[in-house]
């Protein structure tokens, strides 16, 4: 089984050279730690800069210089600001290539959840419902499984959606998986997880065709 | 030159009163109109609906105006980080419409440009999406938003000219610039007020035609939400 950090490492083998990348809050912030240093990517962030860059040094921290997750950060050279309505163009216009974004619950045709828990949890969507409605490659980085031990992976999501029919893939603490008609394909095993535990954990269909090979980073 | 400069946040204020809808520029607390928020807690301005991306936190930003229930209601796109927002949501108090942060950019953008509304796919097939009509465009669903309607926009912007020309910094400029001119008054403040001609016109970010009011804020604590450093 992976932790956080594993599964950024391993979804950062998704992003290519030439990338526009923008990674959602948690998990997928890690995901630029990783990301091979032979080739070119620039981060993008929905409150308005592309080249985003590491965080800050002590004492360097700029109010005015922040990503979505409100955290002070830097600006590569190359970088650029822009307002928010430029900022969701790109998203929209599908300017950026590749969205990262962490989920409660994935349905087996594609849908995702991630922004609503009735009666219990609001805080709202932010810009994941734009970037879910119009991004065409979306990833998912989240645990298989939630703080109970229920499966993340459904037939139907039982909370609000965010989008529909939308997810591309998914990397989980136990697996690397993609959607095909309306089912959830089984694509790699993380170490030491078997393909009966990943059955067990995943409540939706699973699709297993041949040898399902190990990660590697 | 058309000079737009006001003495302060008090006579930029002039005209505020209870039950009007605002729009604040800012995301989370980065880019927030400090002098003007802190203005409105002055005048006990009630019963407003703020149109603002965020609800800042317990003790700044527009949590300010919460704390002495002058909100009547919120139109935003995350309203974590802050518990007195949750209390009065969950209670009743507070309305909220929580829409999508591309939507309410382009709502922003909408009325600022005399668009009366547009497109979108996101938040078609959710919560969302009830209520509004659906229309597809190349074989794909979208749902038709509105522009934003407003009395005043509270801007913040890094320097500014007497004849309202906006320079923003950072990642500051945000919703600032997609909210001037999209309400019937746009009132900026600015770290820093210059004369015409000290700002290069290649690089002015919003032409003072979208600002009515212009003043340097008096004071700016510029709160870091989360620091994070290497």
């Amino acid at each position: 089984m992976l932790d956080k950090n594993g599964i950024a490492q391993r979804i950062a083998k998704e992003v290519k050279d030439g990338y526009y990348v923008n990674l959602g809050i948690g998990i997928p912030t890690l995901v630029a730690n990783f990301v091979r240093d032979d080739i070119e990517v620039e981060f993008q962030s929905e409150n308005g800069i592309l080249g985003m860059g590491p965080f800050p040094l002590a004492g360097q921290e700029d109010a005015d210089l922040i990503n979505a997750g409100k955290q002070t950060i830097t600006a590569l050279p190359g970088a650029s600001f822009f307002d928010s309505a430029m900022s969701f163009g790109m998203i929209r216009g599908q300017h950026v290539d590749l969205t990262i974004l962490g989920a409660m619950e994935v349905a087996q045709n594609g849908d995702i959840a991630n922004w609503k828990i009735p009666g219990k949890m609001v805080k709202g969507m932010g810009g994941a419902m734009d970037l879910v409605g119009s991004a065409k490659n979306i990833i998912v980085a989240m645990m298989h499984t939630n703080k109970a031990g229920k499966s993340k992976l459904l037939k139907s999501c039982s909370l609000p959606i965010t989008g529909v029919k939308c997810v591309t893939k998914i990397v989980t603490n136990m697996a690397v998986l993609d959607i095909v008609n309306d089912s959830f394909r089984l694509l790699e095993r993380a170490p030491r997880v078997s393909i009966e535990d990943i059955k067990k954990a995943t409540a939706g269909d699973l699709i297993i065709e041949g040898d399902i090979p190990e990660m590697k980073f | 030159m058309i000079n737009k400069v006001v003495k302060n946040a008090q006579s930029a204020l002039e005209g505020v009163s209870d039950d009007m809808t605002l729009m604040l520029g800012g995301f989370g607390l980065s880019g927030i109109p400090e002098n003007s928020i802190a203005e409105l807690v002055n005048r006990k301005i009630k019963g407003v609906t703020c149109i603002s991306n965020n609800a800042g936190v317990d003790d700044f930003g527009l949590g300010l105006l919460l704390q002495n229930k002058q909100i009547k209601k919120m139109i935003s796109s995350y309203v974590g980080e802050n518990a007195e927002f949750e209390r009065q949501m969950l209670s009743g108090d507070l309305e909220v419409d929580l829409i999508p942060q591309g939507t309410l950019a382009e709502r922003c953008r909408a009325a600022q440009h005399g668009v009366p509304a547009f497109y979108t796919p996101a938040g078609y097939g959710t919560e969302v999406a009830e209520g509004k009509e659906v229309r597809e465009f190349d074989g794909k669903p979208h749902i038709l938003e509105k522009a934003f309607k407003a009395d005043f926009a509270f801007i913040k912007a890094w320097k500014g000219d007497e004849a309202g020309n906006l320079v923003f910094k950072g990642t500051a400029r945000n919703f600032n610039a997609n909210m001037c001119g999209a309400a019937k008054i746009t009132v900026v403040e600015v770290e820093e007020l210059v004369k015409p001609g000290e700002l290069d016109p290649n690089f002015i970010h919003i032409p003072g035609i979208f600002v009515q009011r212009i003043y340097e804020g008096k004071h700016y604590e510029k709160r870091i939400e989360q620091r994070t450093v290497r």
